[in-house]
């Protein structure tokens, strides 16, 4: 049958399985715009393209499925970039989708033209400009299947609009096989025997989970493992939800803002199994002096990670599960360890008031009962929804780990919220960040999405402000919000309920109602602007070295 | 250390930006760069010289082959190689030192490819060391120019 480009596109999405697209018109995408009509993908407006890439890397990290975007050429491309070099460094499959001025035009710097295939050549895991109708069908299976597999990731489709106009056979495209893109799945035998007799033979074992183990599904092999090895268990960031948070063997988060538990298991371990991990500079502190006593056994399915910024002691490139399951199988016989050490509990004590690790704990105890998924912005809430929500299932934390973009929380949440229509979605957000994402507010409105924010407001920027008081000495420029905003207000403006939380013992009936209310909700807690996220490792030291009264 | 990578890679466009790109965006120095179509068409070859330890040169190495783009990339700076430069060079040369230049060239079998009234163009291929030295000898003629290609090394076959 023939088909113009853009409904072949609009074809071949469906043909992946494509079941929402989220992105914003114009003028270079008008064909694919008029395709999208006679679609069953549900196509959702967003208010900024950058919500749209968000969106779309929510919908992604929720669902384990690629997210899709789509925006025109020029500025909507633009947009673009910071949602997918979000993704870029968080490993989140996204299949991003430009407008281009007719080919004929490309080069001559014409209306709304951008070289978004140059621009976003860092930041994608493989891109393509389409040049001839024909090609669309296998450019489209290519691209899902490089953002899907191996370590997944970021994949832009720019087409020309003489492209999307071109009249051509759909012709499906089944089988994608790219020669110069094989991800090696299979661990090598010889390095996964070597590394259970350093895991067995080990006294204090710490397995590290990563976001590599909720992206390859390996949450049940990590139990299984660190049942059989006695092993602590601790996290970064990206991998919160990998291994159950209310497990007695989950110690926590490492790293610079990490937990004294987890910390201290990790500098004092003998082995260290790190698993879809890239051993960040907020994770080891100084590669130097991180984990000083422990042989690194690094699992990852991206062989560039390994040995990046920590030399490893024995390097396995594969996929965690397939590996890790391997690594069972060759344990069957061994009589299950426990490991009885003494660590600090990962859930110190903390005194009720208003303020964000009393509040969050109190959603944790309030929530129990519900299948939460929490998404957040970047900066002190972040670190200590981290801390003190608790995170038993894969998929129940969607935040920016790598990039640390703000304004991240909001729109993630609507695809979140689209991917999993039964769960309630809460963004965990300041007032900073909140007023970055806050055009999606009119998205989250329009879609009637039952959606929680809770926003710590502290009139301030926190995180910057706490290290302005770190590293500048107290001295602290441009952190303040001088003019604050009413954001019941603002919650009247876009039909959300609203609460503004005046005193501690307010906390549990709100979210009683707010978790119960299946509306819009926007909730404001007012927290101090001198709380700190606690402890912390400064510049320079190792994840032993916590100060916990700077 | 220069190492000397042979990588094969789609012969698509815009290859060569995502090489050249993912150089210089992690900061990793190319010394020199040469890409030709390989007997099959649909494959090109690059020769990169870059300059770093170990360490990065693994790096660079794991880099490369991340590109989805790059099929193959072999380290060659430890094998056996046959390693060619193309030079071209324009001396100054009055008529005398014209056949002085063509006798002169004629021990590194190098060649005149062009006569001008007051210069000629020598045309050399060598390794990086030869070229080198037939810089060095045309030095005191005076040189006008020079245009260089980067490093081609292919791997000797088994003896």
């Amino acid at each position: 049958m023939k088909m113009n480009g853009a409904q072949i596109l609009v074809k071949a999405l469906e043909d992946q399985g494509v079941d929402v697209i989220f992105g914003y018109p114009g003028g270079a995408v008008l064909e694919i715009f008029d395709a999208l009509r006679e679609s069953s993908i549900d196509f959702v407006l967003v208010r900024h393209e950058q919500g749209g890439a968000h969106a779309a890397s929510g919908y992604a990290r929720a669902s384990g499925k690629a997210g899709v975007c789509l925006a025109t050429s020029g500025p909507g491309a633009t947009n673009l970039v910071t949602g997918i070099a979000t993704a870029y460094m968080d490993s989140v499959p996204l299949v991003a989708i430009t407008g281009q001025v007719p080919k004929a035009m490309v080069g001559t710097d014409a209306f709304q033209e951008v070289d978004i295939t140059g621009i976003t050549s860092p930041i994608t895991k493989y891109n393509y400009l389409v040049q001839d109708v024909k090609n669309l069908p296998k450019i489209v299976a290519e691209a899902f299947y490089i953002a899907q597999s191996g370590r997944p990731g970021p994949v832009l489709i720019d087409i020309p609009r003489d492209v999307s106009m071109a009249v051509a056979e759909y012709v499906p495209y089944k089988k994608v096989d790219i020669r110069s893109y094989k991800p090696t799945l299979k661990g090598h035998p010889t390095m996964i025997k070597n590394a259970l007799k350093l895991l067995t033979q080990a006294e204090k074992p710490v397995i590290c989970t990563g976001g590599g183990v909720i992206s390859s599904g390996a949450h049940e092999e990590v139990k299984k493992l660190a049942n059989l090895t006695g092993a602590k268990v601790v996290s970064t960031m990206m991998g919160l939800g990998a291994f159950p948070g209310n497990h007695p063997d989950f110690l926590g988060m490492l790293g610079t803002y990490g937990n004294e538990a987890a910390n201290l298991a990790v500098q004092n371990c003998d082995c260290f199994l790190a698993l879809g991990m890239r051993f960040d500079d907020r994770v080891v502190g100084d590669p130097e002096k991180f984990a000083p006593r422990a042989k690194i056994v690094h699992i990852d399915i991206d062989p560039a990670e390994i040995g990046k910024n920590i030399a490893v002691d024995i390097p396995i490139v594969g996929d965690i599960k397939n590996v890790l399951r391997d690594m069972i199988a060759q344990l069957k016989d061994i009589t299950p360890k426990t490991n009885n050490d003494d660590y600090p509990h990962p859930n110190v004590r903390i005194e009720e008031g208003l303020n964000a690790p009393w509040v969050l704990r109190t959603l944790k105890r309030i929530g129990a009962s519900k299948k939460l998924i929490i998404t957040t912005d970047v900066g002190q809430h972040q670190l200590w929804a981290a801390h003190h929500l608790s995170f038993n299932e894969p998929r129940t934390l969607i935040s920016s780990g790598g990039l640390g973009t703000m304004g991240y929380g909001i729109p993630a949440a609507i695809g979140a919220q689209l991917a999993h229509p039964e769960k309630t979605v809460v963004v965990i957000t300041g007032d900073g960040s909140f007023q970055m994402g806050m055009p999606e507010l009119g998205t989250i409105a329009e879609l009637n999405l039952p959606i929680k924010i809770i926003i710590f407001n502290n009139g301030t920027l926190g995180m910057v402000r706490q290290l302005q008081h770190h590293y500048c000495n107290k001295r602290y420029t441009g952190v303040f919000f001088k003019k604050t905003v009413d954001f019941m207000h603002l919650a009247k403006a876009y039909g959300a309920e609203g609460y503004r939380i005046e005193s501690a013992d307010e906390v549990p009936k709100v979210f009683k109602e707010a978790l119960e209310n299946n509306k819009f909700t926007i909730i404001e807690c007012p927290i101090a602007q001198e709380d700190l996220v606690l402890p912390i490792v400064l510049a320079g030291d190792g994840l032993e070295k916590m100060v916990f009264n700077p | 250390m220069k190492h000397t990578l042979a990588v094969l890679v789609e012969n698509h466009p815009g290859v060569l930006q995502r090489v050249s790109g993912l150089f210089a965006r992690r900061g990793y120095n190319i010394i020199s760069l040469v890409v030709s179509e390989t007997e099959d068409s649909s494959i090109s070859r690059m020769t990169i010289v870059v300059d770093g330890d170990e360490r990065i040169i693994e790096q660079v190495t794991k880099q490369l082959n991340k590109l989805i783009d790059v099929i193959k990339v072999q380290d060659v700076t430890n094998e056996d190689t046959v390693d060619r430069q193309l030079l071209l060079v324009r001396v100054n040369a009055d008529n005398p030192a014209k056949a002085e230049i063509a006798q002169l060239m004629d021990i590194f079998r190098a060649r005149i490819v062009d006569i001008g009234r007051k210069s000629v163009i020598v045309e050399a291929t060598g390794d990086e060391e030869k070229i080198e030295a037939i810089i060095r000898s045309l030095q005191p003629f005076g040189i006008q120019e020079i245009v260089k290609t980067g490093i081609c090394s292919m791997v000797r076959g088994p003896k």
